[in-house]
This record gives C-alpha cells, structure tokens and sequence, in this order.
C-alpha cells in the first residue's frame, strides 16, 4: 500500500475527554470495523471493548493532569488489518512496569478494582504498542482483517 | 446512554437488575446503588446482567468493590450472565474464580426451576 493510499484510509474523530463520548467512539468503531472490515462479530466485541480500555484510560490521563484538550481516536485501514489508535495528552507511562494484580485465589485481590484495562487489551487485539508521543501517550491496537470486497457485497446482493 | 438498575427485594436476597452499558460514565451510578443496598443491611445481592449490552474493566472493578463490600458485612454478591461476550470479560481478567456466576436468577436465588 502506498503512502498516499494510507492516507486516504485514515477516519480521526476526536471526542471531549469525557465518560459520556466513550460509548460514541465504540459505535464508530465498531460500525467501521463490522461495515468495512471482514472481522468475525465477537472480534469486533474485542476491539470494542479494547478501545473503551483505551480511552477510559485516556480519559483519566486527562484527568490527572487537568487539561481540556480532547483524545484522539485513528482508525487506519490497510490491507491485512485495521490499526485504531488512541492517543492523549496525559503524563505518559511505562506499560512494562505495570503493579501486579494478587492471585484471583488470594482474598486481598478484591482490594484492587482497577488496572484491568491494559491487559484485557493486551488479550483482545492481535497487537498493541504503546509509545510515548510528543504531548502524551499513543495506544495503537492493531485487529488482522481484510477489507470487505465488492465480491462480498454481490454475494449479499445474491442472498437478499 | 443511561443505565437501567431495578431493585427487587425478596426475602432471600436482594436482586439488582441492570441494563445497558456499563463503562466509565455509568459506572459509578452502578457503584452507588451497590453501595446504598449495602448501607440498607442488603447483604445478600444477586446482580442480573442479563439486560447488559456491554461491560468493561470499569464495570467489573465496581462488581469487584460491591463484592468486598458484602463479604465485609457476611455477605455475599452473586452474578445471573449467560452472554458469552460479557462472560468472556470475566474470564479474560481471571474473574469468575472471584464471582459465581449463575444461568438464571431462580438458579442464584436458589429457588427450584420451572421445568
């Protein structure tokens, strides 16, 4: 694929850093991601739920530092895959120094109600990599899918 | 998108039916309504996901403080799922060691089945 194609399959939406928008940011994506991509539904579950991680976490970046700018969502479709990007302008951190959760067995794990998001991302996409940006922090989750072809549309026509 | 929660009190529990998306904006209005059943002496809570669309981490550390919140006061909360993709958060985060999850509120209240 060339620069210029790429370019040309980049969808940006940014939302307010705010709870309420979450669930708009999984809607467009999860529309994408079934209308354009052949991905089975219960992946785009996973990548709906990776993406709310995402920005849930973003949010809070946001939060903490108190600033009103807004996230960023990146969709970018390729040939073999959709990579959705979340990019804030919070502290930054570094996902390999992450506390560990205790075992489930253990009672003292009923102590912890947070820090599930960055693993469950890490068990719902077929990639992910965080980097730090110039302002913040970028999770880029990365779903292996096609796009869906115009032979794909006829066979639907087919079946109507 | 707002959060449906319904209380239905019976003798033997206290069931707490929850509907919509639970995520970072609702879930702090699941955490509070978990909080006042407790505060009301409601130790024994059956949470019914069954109307739940979608649930995150957000959700799950909220269901995580109820939980510790009952066993604080020797009770317990219990969960009604069958939806396999809300399941599927649970046994992803290694949850459902933590939580039992029935098939069906009868099941968790432990009243016979309709057959």
């Amino acid at each position: 694929m060339t620069v210029a194609d790429l370019a040309s399959s980049v969808v940006e939406l940014e939302i307010p850093a705010r709870g309420e928008y979450v669930g708009l940011a999984r809607l467009v994506v999860s529309s994408l991601a079934s209308s354009r991509r052949t991905l089975a539904d219960d992946r785009v579950d996973d990548l709906k739920l990776a993406l709310s991680e995402a920005c849930t976490n973003a949010i809070e970046a946001h939060a903490e530092v108190g600033t009103e700018e807004v996230v960023v969502v990146r969709l970018v479709e390729g040939d073999d895959r959709l990579e959705v990007e979340v990019e804030d302008r919070g502290p930054g951190f570094d996902p390999s120094t992450l506390p560990e959760h205790p075992p489930v067995t253990d009672p003292e794990r009923l102590n912890f109600e947070r820090g599930l998001g960055i693993p469950l991302i890490r068990s719902l996409v077929d990639e992910v990599s965080f980097a730090r940006v110039e302002q913040g922090m970028a999770v880029r989750m990365v779903m292996f899918c096609g796009p869906v072809t115009d032979l794909d549309d006829e066979e639907e026509l087919a079946w109507s | 998108m707002e959060l449906g929660l319904d209380v239905i009190a019976s003798d033997e529990a206290t069931v707490l039916a929850v509907r919509g998306e639970v995520d970072v904006y609702t879930a702090p209005k699941l955490r509070e309504k978990l909080v006042e059943l407790v505060a009301q002496g409601r130790h024994t809570i059956v949470v019914d996901l069954e109307g739940v669309d979608f649930l995150d981490s957000t959700g799950l550390g909220v269901l995580v403080g109820g939980l510790k919140r009952a066993r604080s006061h020797d009770g317990d909360l219990v969960l009604v799922c069958t939806h396999q993709r809300i399941i599927k958060v649970f046994e992803i985060t290694g949850l459902t060691k933590v939580f039992t999850i029935h098939d069906s509120r009868e099941a968790a209240l432990g009243t016979p089945q309709p057959s």
